[in-house]
């Protein structure tokens, strides 16, 4: 009589993935942001793991030359300093803008030793990166232009960011905010930018400060910043989740 | 006799594990064209070269939604410190995008076409089945051969040697080992935190809007394959093939 093995190969292969699928998941899941329960969520929350364990985290995107920057659409929610735009308008960013951002300064707060104000002046202190970029929108487009700001890093580091943190979250004045995971906080790249193309950064481009995200697609990077909140909790500060887009765009 | 009985009789016989790669590859195929055209909708211009938008040129532009050829746009602003003639504009146009569900869909789907894809080839490799099934064998692989493979498809014939034909092989083996890879690398070139690991990705398809164009074409190609590939399972006997592909011991 031919006995019945309880172990085949293809058993064996397939047992064996699945285990090592699981034992992965457990320590991972901890650390994914939330999908209730939207299986296109899980799919953002495997590209995000799988990215974050497989990809190198200090890698720098290309950088490209003077010669490569091209025009640069304005895509976003609405013009902050129009009062017709019923989605963006502020009353105090409008009176910003008309006295040049003179009394304008970002507020750090949450996970940090020091929080507080910091003016343009402050920031531009901290440090100076200039990089010339391509920015991807989730739409389909890109475009490339020179970007020179404050390495987000050497604020972080100023404000005494504690070692419990673990994201970063950034609203603008158009009421639009996202967060990111400390890892691309502390991306050399990830700048907070007050100067476009060898200007200051045009009003519909995010005056005075915008975050630039280079390595994730361009709505993780918030135009016209007003406030940076540092937090040990993982926070989707607009719910890209629950209005159904992912929060991880390494892709 | 039962009609599942005679089919079965036939001798056409793919393994399990090709069955199942079929299976599990052709649902995140469509999911993937469903997707990507949702996708390409929501700005249906394409480039060529590192980086393209709508201030710039395209190489063409497809009418597939409401966002093409529109004219919303403010008044351009030219950057002063560059010596081009580099604008930026803000846009007045409420455009067509999905790419919420979009994106998530494509990425979940080709998830799965990339988990299977793998465990196809390491399947095809070890087990011999590219080379015995799918490699042209010795002589098989001339002009003349190729000829008369392409003219005897315009003939009504036979195809029902439960054996791959030369232009099948071919064309399996173009699918398998350069448009799916094609398409795939064209995907990673296009996502801001793979190519700042693997950076030649971006040289290799000649800049960022490159290698989204040439993803396109990819994908159309593919698309083509399906449509000929379903045609001759239909031409050959579609119960007969359905059945060898799924059900079929």
């Amino acid at each position: 009589m031919k006995e019945k093995r309880l172990m085949n190969r293809r058993r064996a292969i397939f047992t064996g993935i699945t285990s090592a699928g699981a034992l992965l998941l457990s320590g991972c899941l901890k650390k994914a942001p939330p999908t209730y329960g939207s299986i296109l969520r899980m799919g953002d929350d495997l590209t995000y793991l799988v990215q974050r364990g497989l990809l190198s985290q200090r890698a720098l995107v290309m950088e490209y030359q003077q010669s490569d920057i091209t025009s640069f659409p304005v895509t976003d929610i609405g013009d902050p300093a129009n009062p017709a735009s019923t989605k963006a308008y502020s009353k105090e960013y409008e009176a910003l803008l008309k006295t040049d951002f003179k009394d304008w300064a970002l507020t750090i707060e949450g996970a940090v030793a020091k929080p507080g104000r910091y003016t343009l002046d402050q920031l531009q202190k901290l440090g100076e990166r200039s990089q010339i970029t391509r920015h991807s929108c989730e739409e389909g487009w890109s475009a490339i232009a020179e970007w020179t700001g404050v390495p987000l890093a050497a604020l972080l580091k100023e404000a005494g960011v504690l070692a419990s943190a673990r994201y970063v979250s950034f609203y603008g004045f158009d009421k639009y905010a996202e967060s990111i995971d400390m890892l691309d906080a502390l991306h050399p790249q990830t700048i907070l930018a007050h100067r476009m193309n060898g200007e200051t950064i045009p009003a519909r481009n995010g005056a005075p400060l915008r975050l630039r995200v280079e390595t994730q697609v361009g709505y993780k990077s918030v135009k016209y910043v007003q406030r940076i909140v540092v937090t040990e909790q993982f926070v989707d500060p607009a719910q890209d989740i629950q209005a159904g887009w992912s929060w991880y765009n390494g892709i | 006799m039962s009609a599942s009985q005679s089919i079965k009789t036939e001798n056409i016989r793919h393994k399990g594990w090709v069955k199942s790669a079929h299976f599990v590859i052709t649902l995140a195929f469509l999911a993937l064209l469903v997707s990507g055209y949702v996708i390409l909708m929501s700005h249906p211009r394409l480039y060529w070269g590192k980086a393209g938008n709508d201030l710039t040129p395209a190489l063409f532009e497809l009418p597939i939604s409401k966002n093409y050829h529109h004219g919303g746009w403010e008044k351009a602003i030219p950057f002063k410190n560059l010596h081009g003639s580099q604008v930026t504009a803000a846009r007045t146009f409420d455009i067509f995008n999905e790419n919420g569900w979009g994106r998530s869909t494509h990425f979940l789907a080709a998830w799965f076409l990339i988990i299977t894809g793998l465990l196809y080839l390491l399947a095809g490799i070890f087990s011999g089945h590219f080379r015995r099934d799918l490699a042209p064998g010795r002589g098989e692989f001339s002009l003349k051969m190729l000829w008369r493979d392409l003219s005897a498809h315009f003939q009504k014939q036979s195809f029902a040697k439960g054996k791959y034909g030369l232009l099948q092989k071919i064309t399996y083996l173009s699918v398998i080992f350069f448009l799916f890879p094609v398409v795939i690398l064209t995907g990673f070139a296009m996502s801001p935190a793979i190519a700042a690991s693997y950076p030649f990705l971006l040289k290799i398809f000649f800049g960022h809007q490159s290698a989204r164009t040439i993803h396109f074409f990819a994908a159309v190609l593919l698309l083509l394959f399906l449509l000929v590939h379903v045609v001759m399972v239909i031409r050959t006997g579609f119960k007969r093939n359905l059945w060898a592909i799924t059900f079929g011991k």
